[in-house]
This record gives structure tokens, C-alpha cells and sequence, in this order.
């Protein structure tokens, strides 16, 4: 029955396995894409470490996953709750809050840039007209990374609402009747009987998160690409410019595998949450 | 107190916010889609004075929409055909636990779901460059492919779960070999499942950005979506024509949605949780 399996498997490896073990080695050596890669031991390494710009990137890396492991899931839960109790457009209302997931990110990026953040045609141009002084978050260096987050935020929130809607579909109904009858409270509902009983897909969400926010790649190209002043770069972008603007493909695979660290950490986690459900 | 008509109030103003948020950016889209500069400059908010079209003409000529576009279907059917065909027998032979080591083969495309892409991306590039194959749409393709299609597996997979073991036995009573069951008896019940992933596939190749800016660069391969950001210059930008440009590549997705949401939603919703 192999070869049923084996078409996909060998693309698979082809494509993804083997560069990525070659993205190990390359690690390892200076290499401009084009003329003999050189065996370097730690050097790329080394340079990383000293660099300023991969501690930012680091840094905003890891703002990144904190944000997303906080406001978007509170959202996604509040809204999925709010689901829960209504009787009459649930599914419309689902289906609004999915269409930013749907929209392709380059598009979501422009629209943002320029109808929203723009100081001449978006919106925050137009309330300072009116005299809210709201400045373009892209274009400073204390806020162009929650600029990005927030667009990202606006894209993203909906796909957890419908997610943690499903679960809680799966919730008893008695169990929340009788928590209604003892008279809990919106939040009380959700802290003692909701969450508790979705834990396993939060949590996945929440692994999942630690996983996306360190890919986080688009958004940030797209709108800032990594400025001004580098104070919105990621590691993907940063591997990228090392990448194709510098042909340092070495200190890319380094800053690579710097990404793939904190992705396989909590992929395990994910493989092992995965299996611990009894999926099967 | 949860249920009485005062909080059930409170739930739908907090819920309609939530869709206001939700929609705000494109009405912003449609509404300067069809507005001249000066008119948005004067507030990105009012209604357009006239249905002004120009912008969308001049949006299809200058990101060259006919073309770019066609390219982009071309890559995207091209991908949703190597998913299903590769696809499909991985997930049935995953799911019937055909093969030996099922568990390690189910786990690897588990993990490639999560790969980030720079892990690859730099010597598929330089090889991919060695061998001529940059600006191909087919070398495209399978890259989508080898990234998209574990996602797939592992949807496809939950279908072909739900089937009936004795179906498969029945037709094994009645002689039929291998191939004859999984694609005379299991394909067509699995045939929602086909749609779904052929749906989402097809979301994720017509809106993909980073690959296809890297490996499809020259005039003639480009995606939409990749003319689409070249439209922006660093210091002047067109918005009205840049928002007309993202209506046109944005509405056949829309459509589809909006016609086979259920498909969309059950299916990213179930490919991420039940994997």
C-alpha cells in the first residue's frame, strides 16, 4: 500500500525535508547562493549573536507571540461565548467575522496602509483633521510593531471565534443552564464552566500561536519591511534580507534555525497534545 | 444575569461591534475603489460622489489583472490538482493504518505543517535556480504542494476515518483490488471532503505571497497578488486605483465564500484542531 503514500511523502521530502537539513549544514558555512558554500564552524553564529538587529528581531519575535497569546484569544473567547448565548444569527454573524480570515494579506496590509493609517487619505489622517492627533503607527519606531500586530489582529481573530465556538457547541447544555440558574454571570459562566471545558482547544491555540507568531512574515514585509530603523523586523524578515538582499545565505540558515528552534519546541508540544486527545 | 433581554441586548451591540470591525476595512475599500485622489484625501469616510470606474481600468492595466491573474488560477489549479491526486491516497492509507510505521508518516506531516518556510526556502531557491526553474509555475506548484498538502492529508484523512470498514470489505468480497476500492468505493464518499480541500488549497494559493513574490518574478509568471503590492510606489500611491486593483483580485474569493462558507469554515477550522 506504499504507493498510495509515497507520491506525496517523496514531494514532501523533496521540497521540504531535504532543504530544510540543507538549511543545517548551510548554517555552518558562508555561501553568496552561488559560488562553493566554505565550512565556517560557528561563525554565522557568532555574527548573529553580536548583531544588533537579531536581538530586536528577537525581541519583537517574542512581543509578538505575547500579544497573540493574549488579545486574540481573549477576543476569540468573548465573541464565541456571545455566540453561545444568542438564538437568532449565530451563523451570520460567524460568517462576517471569518471574511478578514479569507482575504489575501497583502491586500489586508494595503487597505490598512493606506485607508486606515495613512496621515493623508486614511482614517487617522482624517480624525486629526478634526483634532484627534493620531499619528501613523508605521512610521514610527516606537509603535510600527503594534501597527503591524494590529492588522494582523484584524485578520486573525475571527478564525478563533468560529474555532472555540465549535467547541463550546460541545459543551453540555445542561451544564450551562444549570450554571445559569445559579445565577453566574457572563464572566462567571465563562471562567468556571466555559473555558474549563474548552481547555484542550484553547490550549492548542495556544501552541498553534507559538508556532505562527514566529513565522509572522507578510504583514511585516508588506508594511514596514522591518522599519523604520529595523524596529519592526522579525526573524523572517531579517532571515529574508540576509537571504536575497545581502546573499548571505549562511547567516539566513542561522537566523532560519534560530525560527525553528522555538517552532519545534512547541511543535512537540503540539504533536504531543495532538495524540494526548486520542485522535486517531 | 445571563438570558434576560437586557444582557441578550448587550450581546448583540457587543457582537454587531465585532462585525463592524470586521467589515470596516473593506467597506473603506469599496467606497475609495471607486473615488479619485483629491476625493479621498477629503475624507476616506463619505460616499462617493460619483460611481467613478476609472480607477478599476486603470487598475487592470497597470497590475495587468487579465494576465497576472490568469496566472494565478493557472498556478492555483495546477496545485489543487497535485493535492488532491497526491493527497487522497496518503490520507486513505493514513487512515486505514495500511502501512507500518502510520504513526511516524502521520507525525512527519504533522511537523511539515508547522515548518517555517525560511527553513527551506533559501537552498530551494539557489537549487531551484541552478536547475532553471525559477519563474516556472509548475516548479511553483509542487512547492505549494510539498507546503499545503500535509494540511490537506490530515483533513482528507478525518473523511475517510468516518467511512465504514465493512463498505471495504464488501468490495474486497466482490474482488476488487486495491485501486478499485479506494477509487471506485472511497473517493466518491470521501467527495465532500475533496471539495473542502480543494476550496482552501485554493484560497491558500491565490493569496499566497511570500513564494510566489520569491520564485515567480519576472513580467510574464507574476500573480496578482504579487503585481497587486508593486502597484504602491515608496513616496506616491494611487489609492483609489491600489483599492480598485484589491476589489478585483478579492471578490472571486468573496463569491466563493460567501456561496460555500461552510466548506471554507468546517474545513480550517477542522484541518487546524482535529489534524
Amino acid at each position: 500500500m506504499w504507493f498510495f503514500a509515497l507520491p506525496a511523502l517523496a514531494i514532501n521530502v523533496a521540497l521540504i525535508l531535504i532543504p530544510a537539513l540543507l538549511t543545517v549544514a548551510l548554517a555552518f558555512c558562508t555561501w553568496d547562493g552561488f559560488s562553493a558554500p566554505v565550512f565556517v564552524g560557528f561563525a554565522n553564529f557568532q555574527a548573529m549573536f553580536a548583531d544588533r538587529v537579531f536581538w530586536i528581531a528577537l525581541g519583537n519575535n517574542l512581543k509578538w507571540t505575547l500579544i497573540f497569546l493574549t488579545v486574540p484569544i481573549a477576543i476569540g473567547l468573548v465573541a464565541a461565548t456571545l455566540l453561545l448565548m444568542i438564538k437568532r444569527g449565530r451563523t451570520l454573524f460567524q460568517i462576517v467575522y471569518f471574511i478578514p480570515v479569507v482575504v489575501a494579506t497583502a491586500i489586508t496590509a494595503r487597505v490598512w496602509q493606506g485607508m486606515i493609517y495613512n496621515p493623508n487619505t486614511g482614517v487617522f489622517g482624517l480624525l486629526s483633521r478634526f483634532g484627534i492627533e493620531l499619528s501613523d503607527p508605521l512610521a514610527q519606531t516606537h509603535s510600527a510593531l503594534y501597527g503591524i500586530a494590529v492588522v494582523d489582529l484584524w485578520h486573525w481573530w475571527g478564525f478563533l471565534a468560529v474555532i472555540f465556538l465549535a467547541a463550546l457547541r460541545q459543551v453540555p447544555a445542561e451544564m450551562v443552564e444549570a450554571a445559569r440558574l445559579d445565577g453566574a454571570g457572563f464572566f462567571g459562566l465563562m471562567r468556571y464552566i466555559l473555558i474549563p471545558a474548552i481547555a484542550p482547544t484553547i490550549k492548542l491555540m495556544m501552541v498553534m500561536t507559538v508556532i505562527w507568531s514566529f513565522l509572522v512574515f507578510d504583514f511585516v514585509y508588506i508594511l514596514t519591511q522591518g522599519g523604520p530603523a529595523y524596529s519592526s523586523e522579525v526573524l523572517s524578515t531579517l532571515a529574508y534580507r540576509n537571504a536575497f538582499f545581502e546573499f548571505d545565505l549562511g547567516r539566513a540558515a542561522a537566523v532560519a534555525l534560530v525560527i525553528a528552534l522555538f517552532g519545534l519546541t512547541a511543535t512537540f508540544a503540539y504533536v504531543r497534545l495532538q495524540s494526548k486527545e486520542g485522535v486517531n | 444575569m445571563i438570558g434576560s433581554r437586557w444582557s441578550r441586548l448587550v450581546s448583540y451591540v457587543v457582537l454587531v461591534l465585532g462585525a463592524l470591525f470586521a467589515l470596516g476595512p473593506l467597506l473603506l475599500m469599496l467606497l475609495n475603489a471607486f473615488k479619485a485622489t483629491p476625493e479621498i484625501i477629503l475624507s476616506p469616510l463619505s460616499w462617493p460622489a460619483e460611481l467613478n470606474w476609472s480607477n478599476f481600468t486603470r487598475a487592470w492595466d497597470d497590475a495587468r489583472l487579465g494576465e497576472t491573474m490568469l496566472n494565478s488560477a493557472k498556478v492555483t489549479a495546477m496545485t489543487i490538482g497535485l493535492v488532491l491526486t497526491t493527497g487522497a491516497g496518503a490520507a486513505y492509507v493514513l487512515a486505514r493504518r495500511k502501512i507500518k510505521p502510520w504513526k511516524a508518516v502521520s507525525a512527519y506531516f504533522l511537523a511539515t505543517t508547522t515548518a517555517p518556510i525560511q527553513l527551506f526556502l533559501f537552498p530551494l531557491y539557489f537549487g531551484f535556480a541552478r536547475l532553471g526553474l525559477i519563474n516556472n509555475p509548475v516548479a511553483v506548484s509542487f512547492v505549494y504542494c510539498a507546503m499545503f498538502s500535509p494540511f490537506a492529508i490530515m483533513l482528507l484523512r478525518t473523511y475517510f476515518i468516518a467511512i465504514p470498514k465493512e463498505l471495504e470489505e464488501a468490495a474486497n468480497l466482490d474482488g476488487a483490488n486495491a485501486w478499485q476500492v479506494f477509487s471506485k468505493v472511497m473517493l466518491p464518499i470521501v467527495s465532500p471532503g475533496l471539495l473542502t480541500v480543494a476550496l482552501i488549497i485554493g484560497l491558500y494559493c491565490w493569496n499566497e505571497f511570500l513564494i510566489a513574490s520569491t520564485f515567480l518574478q519576472s513580467k510574464d509568471q507574476m500573480t496578482a497578488v504579487v503585481s497587486f503590492t508593486l502597484l504602491s510606489g515608496k513616496y506616491t500611491s494611487d489609492w483609489g486605483q491600489i483599492m480598485a486593483a484589491a476589489m478585483i483580485i478579492v471578490l472571486p474569493i468573496l463569491m466563493l465564500f460567501l456561496l460555500l462558507q461552510r466548506h471554507f469554515i468546517d474545513g480550517m477550522a477542522g484541518g487546524s484542531t482535529k489534524g
